[in-house]
């Protein structure tokens, strides 16, 4: 499952040393730090962590959304197939955005204009990168919509927004997103305001769609199971940096990041007979909240001498597996 | 759609019932006497008498609000009691001005109010933003007449750009040259409106800006100005459509003002002249067209508001 991103022609994104901070009236607070992060052709990578953490924000900023937003880019670069998206000019960027790279969203209920049928807004997102005849774009509408398999294409087409089901309207905007054959399709939480039946359904789809076309995908989620069903590396986020990357069976059978253990033991399972959810127990800190050292430590049970000190370091235990921790967990035996 | 706006022309029927027994009432409340206000200073009670009952005044209330209203039911208005003409004629005469008057002043809501209140909102928290909606608060407080005087002031005294009063008739003088006469009777009457949609075009355009489609617009690629006409100003429309219906109502109540101060042959200064006359026919003719202009008007605004948002569906 797992692909070694020794291959540099493979690269489709690589992150380096992203920082990212709002601007409050009490100065820049940082919302993420650091951040260094890749994905190849073909790869699926799950970005995991409570609300807060900063993994919307980073696919913001991937994405060049983050105008209107009170959050900026302070450092460093997203290389996207060898160029550094922040040192594009925003034409350069748009030219990009929906076409080889794209983006859906955790709202579908909002995130279609309700005043347009969708394969109009299916067919602006075509035309915007490929100058076609309406007709055209609308046959290719029409493939796309059956892509995602919407039932009735030809009779959805001319629907509006409202008309749909939370779960048909995802679909949509995935339609809508695959418009430009897109080497990235950044996914935030695309399941989490769908139907649990659903959810599965349009995972699945995102995986196929995957497969089928090649493209590289980022799936942000808080929910460490959607991610696992999924990627095929898992970054796991915590206040605005990455404390354990693994490809996603090494991340699992070898986790070294408390938080990480925290996540997984916070998934019900429907085979135990649970008394009571186990969860990690205190809350994310705000972001006016100054931790020193781990941001980690004073809701994780193993912190000990330097942990309230010094920030842990990256560390490699495995050539694809790091974590940033002082205490790490030692393998199941 | 079509159906929809059938059987809301049917619904007008009990609302113009109601409102032509409530016009009817609030007109004879007038104190004064028509007849004595006909004859003038030197009439004997007599003639006053005689006249009184020439006019039907002397029939109980309701025997003159049957009459009239089965008049009317006929498509006949009465007769002016002043003018000693049929009131459709009367009112005929108003509507030109009247007409061309609102239809001028529309277009400048519309010229002024969207133009600036897109650029406003797109320019939200610079100078632009703040000339713009300063000028919006001022010309909106500014009061009619005073607006309409100092104009007269500028435009027809110093400048001498532009007539200060009054209104030829296209049919005596057959030339849109005419409107010349309109437009600063029609910009006034304009400002406070045009004010009101520069601030709705521009608090809708940054509600709608916040909407997660326009996310989703933005990361289509598509440049910042297709996603503000297409996507922010289209939704902004909807809000804005209703605010037309308002501004229709608001019109109709300036008017008066307005064609007084430029002294317009007009229909709101036939309401004022008719009532210092007691011209009970002519008040309540005016005022029954009035009402059902109004009552159009905002079916009109309704299915304007259907066909802008699709998710409203006419029942």
């Amino acid at each position: 499952m797992t692909r070694p991103n020794t291959d540099a022609s493979d690269l489709l994104l690589d992150m380096r040393g992203l920082t990212l901070g709002v601007a409050t009236p009490d100065g820049i607070l940082p919302v993420v730090q650091d951040l260094s992060l890749s994905l190849s052709t073909g790869e699926t990578l799950g970005i995991v962590g409570e609300s807060g953490c900063g993994k919307s924000l980073t696919s913001l900023a991937i994405m060049g959304l983050l105008e209107g937003t009170p959050v900026r880019v302070l450092a460093g670069e997203i290389f996207f197939r060898g160029r550094d998206l922040l040192r594009l000019s925003p034409r350069e960027r748009r030219a990009i955005m929906g076409n080889e790279m794209s983006m859906i969203f955790q709202e579908p209920m909002t995130s279609l204009n309700p005043v347009y049928r969708i394969g109009d807004q299916i067919i602006e997102a075509i035309r915007e990168h490929r100058p076609m005849s309406r007709r055209a774009a609308r046959d290719r509408a029409l493939e796309l919509l059956t892509m995602v398999r919407i039932p009735d294409p030809a009779g959805r087409i001319d629907s509006f927004p409202h008309q749909l089901s939370g779960g048909q309207r995802q679909r949509v905007m995935i339609a809508m997103a695959l418009a430009g054959s897109p080497r990235l399709l950044i996914a935030d939480e695309p399941t989490t305001a769908l139907d649990v039946t659903v959810q599965a359904q349009i995972l699945k789809l995102i995986v196929e769609l995957q497969k089928d076309t090649g493209m590289g995908v980022m799936l942000i989620s808080h929910d460490l199971g959607v991610i696992a069903e999924t990627c095929d590396r898992i970054a796991v986020m915590y206040r605005g940096r990455v404390v354990e990357t693994a490809g996603a069976r090494e991340l699992f059978q070898d986790m070294r990041h408390p938080y990480t253990r925290g996540l997984l033991d916070s998934i019900p399972e429907a085979d135990e007979d649970v008394d009571r959810l186990s969860a990690i127990p205190g809350r994310v800190p705000t972001l006016d909240e100054t931790i020193t050292g781990c941001a980690f430590h004073p809701r994780c049970a193993r912190a000990g001498a330097g942990c309230d000190s010094d920030q842990p370091a990256l560390t490699a235990f495995a050539p694809t597996h790091f974590a940033r921790c002082h205490y790490p967990l030692e393998p199941d035996a | 759609m079509l159906g929809y706006a059938l059987r809301r022309l049917l619904t007008l029927v009990p609302t113009l019932l109601a409102a032509s027994l409530l016009v009817f009432l609030f007109v004879h409340l007038i104190p004064g006497d028509p007849a004595a206000v006909l004859l003038g200073d030197s009439a004997t009670p007599e003639e006053i008498a005689s006249l009184t009952r020439e006019l039907g005044l002397d029939q109980p209330l309701y025997t003159q609000y049957l009459l009239w209203l089965g008049n009317v039911l006929q498509g006949d208005l009465g007769t002016s009691i002043f003018f000693r003409i049929p009131v459709t004629a009367v009112i005929a005469d108003g509507a030109e001005t009247s007409i061309l008057l609102a239809l001028m002043t529309m277009v400048w809501i519309v010229i002024l109010g969207v133009p600036i209140g897109v650029v406003a909102a797109s320019y939200r928290g610079t100078w632009v933003d703040q000339v713009t909606s300063g000028g919006a608060m001022l010309f909106a407080s500014v009061p009619t007449f005073w607006l309409g005087l100092y104009l007269i002031l500028i435009f027809s005294v110093t400048l001498g750009w532009l007539p200060s009063s009054g209104y030829p008739s296209i049919r005596d003088t057959g030339g849109l040259a005419n409107l010349r006469y309109l437009l600063l009777p029609s910009f006034t009457l304009a400002a406070p409106n045009a004010a009101l949609i520069i601030r709705l075009v521009r608090a809708s355009m940054l509600d709608v800006q916040r909407e997660d489609h326009v996310r989703t617009a933005r990361a289509k690629g598509l440049a910042p100005w297709k996603v503000s006409v297409k996507h922010v100003f289209r939704n902004a429309l909807i809000a804005v459509a209703a605010a037309f219906g308002f501004t229709f109502a608001a019109l109709v109540s300036e008017a008066v003002v307005t064609e007084t101060v430029f002294s317009l042959p007009g229909i709101g200064r036939l309401v004022v002249q008719s009532i210092l006359r007691r011209d009970y026919p002519v008040i309540q003719g005016v005022i029954l067209v009035i009402v059902v202009l109004y009552m159009v008007i905002n079916l009109l605004v309704d299915l304007a508001y259907a066909r802008l948002d699709p998710r409203v569906s006419l029942k």
